[in-house]
């Protein structure tokens, strides 16, 4: 087996970032499209903490650090947003959203 | 070696739980297999030396937010099977061609970049954790506290926003009463 690289994690990253954005792409349900972009993040923070690691820079790792709390409250306020929203039409889908189309 | 073994299993465990997390039509499958996939992904976090991180991984992300989805579930009807966008060709070809240049670009990372040099460097005989919070409370105090009212502002705002009619519950309801409420939130 050859050793573990950068490279490596690069490429395990943009696997994981290319699995978000097709959820992003073909998922209807806004909470489904919530965990896509959940994925989104979490293959950034692989990539930082891959090259904090491998440059020997701890500013990678807090990168990933604030991206985690980005993350936190965009949870906290997109799911309010969420309750909100379903109150009121009954539905979570993208296709309900389109009320302005005209 | 080990490092090798590890590496590879925990890439073909997370690629797995996230493809099942997009793919799947139930959206409690896509929820499990997204807390799953979270913990495959501290675990590379271990690997690389980042400790802390994969701790906070761990807690914030299977503890704090999947408990919180599992929560928002409850208000939404998930029990059943998820509608898809059609397939589009235009949407198939860009995103082929996004995930082409995003990895001609990594391979041309570390080309270009030759000549980085740490601006933090790891400080010898010190752990990770330690580390860490030499460089947060030194370089990075002031997002961090940006980051602290931020993260305040969110709770607020979900309080607020999820907070409204808490008062009423439906199960204890009848129709008719349900047939009132529904009515007054038209008319208001």
């Amino acid at each position: 087996m050859m050793e573990i690289g950068l490279n490596h994690y690069l490429v395990l990253s943009t696997i994981l970032f290319a699995i978000g954005l097709v959820g992003v792409m073909r998922r209807k349900n806004l909470l489904l499209l919530f965990f896509a972009t959940e994925i989104l993040l979490n293959a950034v923070n692989v990539a930082f903490a891959a090259i904090s690691h491998y440059y020997g820079d701890l500013t990678g790792q807090m990168f990933a650090f604030f991206v985690i709390a980005i993350a936190a409250s965009e949870v906290a306020v997109g799911l309010g947003l969420l309750i909100v929203w379903y109150k009121r039409h009954g539905s979570i889908d993208l296709d309900a959203l389109t009320t302005m189309k005209g | 070696m080990f490092e090798a073994i590890a590496f590879y299993l925990f890439a073909f465990l997370t690629i797995a739980m996230f493809f099942i997390t997009v793919t799947t039509s139930q959206a409690l499958y896509a929820l499990t297999a997204l807390a799953a996939g979270m913990i495959f992904i501290s675990a590379f976090f271990f690997i690389l030396g980042a400790d802390f991180l994969g701790a906070v991984q761990i807690i914030v992300y299977t503890g704090a937010v999947m408990a919180l989805y599992a929560f928002g579930m409850m208000f939404f009807d998930t029990t059943r099977e998820v509608k898809e966008k059609q397939g589009n060709k235009y949407i198939i070809v860009g995103l082929s061609t996004l995930a082409a240049v995003l990895v001609v670009v990594i391979f041309a990372a570390p080309m270009v970049s030759e000549n980085i040099v740490a601006l933090y460097p790891a400080i010898d005989g010190v752990g990770n954790t330690q580390e860490v919070g030499l460089v947060l409370f030194t370089k990075y105090l002031i997002p961090f506290e940006v980051a602290a009212v931020m993260l305040l502002v969110a709770m607020v705002a979900g309080i607020v926003l999820a907070g409204k009619k808490m008062d009423l519950s439906i199960t204890l309801m009848n129709d008719v009463e349900i047939e009132e409420e529904k009515n007054k939130k038209v008319l208001s």
